[in-house]
């Protein structure tokens, strides 16, 4: 055993290997898991029972389908841009396991600690948005197209609140490392207790839904008008990668806004917040969000797509510079 | 301006009302069955294809006269009635009672015009079969396995 241990102390590339393999099964288990609690929470306040006919409570539904979807032919359109079109998928996954890599999920449980960290983890999740656009391009088909037009013009749009509402934080803690920012919380106070700083929380969660193109602003899917949108011609484990990334994207915005604002691995008070406590603390954190989002996608129908911009350029945009422009104050202040 | 703010603050609210419905929704019962396993009871007026009542206190088991009445009102010509004398016993004995529930409509005329009340809709709705033959319902018979 402890000659494993050093063995792979001794390559770094090996231990790179290893906690590749973990990051990827973590996201894989999340979309598993989400996926199942998803459907049984839009089941439960439908009042309907969701999967129950395979193991306990339908538990082994998702894998299933999951088994289901392998199993099927991957067809490219006749049409379509073969390259782009198989690029694609692989474009919305990998950054999904990139920003992984960056999240602290507790004081010493992290992939690499970068002192721009922030930056980085925006700077990948915005390269969602260009694979749906190539998704959309490439399948050659007119709903595809549409869907992927609209989620352009919807990132756009939200990521400058996202942006503007995350700064707010950075100006308090003037740092971009994560784990400083956590650090920075560690006291009894987290920064979504600043009156400020929940403006920012509240304003950050609005766009953070809107960003992961989940309803009500799932506008690039809109099953009702566009079939599917950017993913309609996708089949088996391609349309497999996209839904695993979805949730992959629910699980970072929901770490952010752990992060940013909840503590990150902090417990309440400072309590328990050693390297193990610290993960158990962080995970709740990130599901109750995750949970909370499903509860919103489950209660509101679509907005529509003037709404959407109207949301966005008249609200979001002006309170989030109104809050920075305060926060910029107090902090000059004090 | 003020219009600005109140709209905020009437969409907010309602969004939060919302919140509230669906999570009462959430913590209440389920109202489903898993239907193949659990049943729930129909409603008594739904209308299945049709049946003869079935009487205890008569050898026949059912009241039909066998008057043809049903089987000529029938606007979909789905039921064939035909009795025979019999010694000993008043009036024609029925001998077959048959309809075709693919054609049938559920209008319900062969019900109403019963003179003797001999017949009513039953309630199976469990019906599915490969073949049409199937749904040729040999009331008599349907009588007699009850
Ligand atoms: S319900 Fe109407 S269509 Fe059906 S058997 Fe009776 S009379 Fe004929
Ligand atoms: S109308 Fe009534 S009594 Fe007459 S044949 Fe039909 S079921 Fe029998």
């Amino acid at each position: 055993m402890e000659q494993i241990i050093k063995f792979i102390q001794t390559y770094s590339l090996l231990r790179m290997l290893l906690a590749f393999c973990c990051l990827i099964g973590i996201i894989f288990a999340n979309a598993i898991v989400m996926g199942y609690l998803e459907r049984k929470i839009a089941a439960r306040i439908q009042r309907r029972w969701g999967p129950m006919e395979v193991g306990l409570q339908g538990w082994l539904q998702m894998i299933l389908d999951g088994v289901k979807i392998l199993s099927k032919q991957l067809i490219v359109p006749k049409d379509a841009n073969r390259f782009l079109f198989r690029l694609a998928p692989l474009l919305c996954f990998t950054p999904v396991a990139m920003v992984f890599v960056a999240l602290p999920i507790s004081r010493s449980l992290y992939g690499i600690n970068l002192n721009i960290g922030l930056i980085y983890i925006i700077a990948m999740g915005s390269i969602n948005v260009f694979s749906i656009l190539i998704a959309g391009w490439s399948s050659n088909n007119k709903y595809s197209l549409f869907g992927a037009m609209r989620s352009v013009a919807q990132n756009i749009a939200y990521e400058v609140p996202i942006l503007l509402s995350l700064l707010a934080v950075v100006l308090t803690t003037s740092t971009f490392d994560l784990q400083e920012i956590v650090k920075a919380q560690s006291g009894p106070i987290w920064f979504v207790l600043y009156p400020n700083l929940f403006v920012a929380f509240v304003i950050y969660l609005i766009a953070g839904c809107a960003e992961t193109n989940r309803a009500p602003f799932d506008l690039p899917e809109a099953e009702s008008e566009l079939t599917a949108g950017y993913h309609t011609e996708y089949s088996g484990f391609a349309f497999g990668l996209f839904a695993i990334a979805e949730y992959g994207n629910l699980f970072i915005m929901a770490s952010i806004a752990t992060i940013m604002f909840l503590g990150g691995w902090n417990g309440p008070f400072g309590f328990l917040s050693g390297p193990v406590m610290g993960a158990i603390w962080f995970l709740s954190k990130v599901f109750i969000l995750m949970l909370t989002m499903m509860w919103v996608r489950w209660t509101y129908p679509r907005v529509r797509f003037d709404q959407l911009m109207n949301l966005a350029w008249k609200y979001l945009i002006p309170f989030s510079l109104v809050n920075l422009l305060i926060t910029a104050l107090v902090v000059k202040i004090i | 301006m003020s219009g600005y703010f109140s709209e905020i603050y009437t969409g907010g609210k309602s969004l939060l009302i919302g919140l509230g419905v669906t999570f009462r929704a959430f913590i209440k019962p389920v109202v489903t069955v898993q239907y193949p396993r659990e049943k729930i009871d129909v409603s008594p007026n739904i209308r299945g294809h049709i049946e003869l009542i079935k009487c205890n206190d008569i050898e026949a088991k059912h009241d039909c006269r066998v008057c043809g009445m049903c089987a000529k009102n029938c606007p979909c010509n789905c039921i064939v009635v035909e009795g025979e004398k019999q010694e000993g016993v008043k009036g024609k004995v029925l001998t077959v009672f048959t309809v075709d529930f693919t054609k049938c409509s559920l209008c319900g005329l062969c019900v109403e015009t019963c003179s003797r009340s001999a017949l009513r809709f039953s309630n199976e709705y469990e019906l599915a079969g490969f073949t049409r033959e199937e749904f040729h319902f040999d009331l008599i018979k349907r009588l007699e396995e009850k």
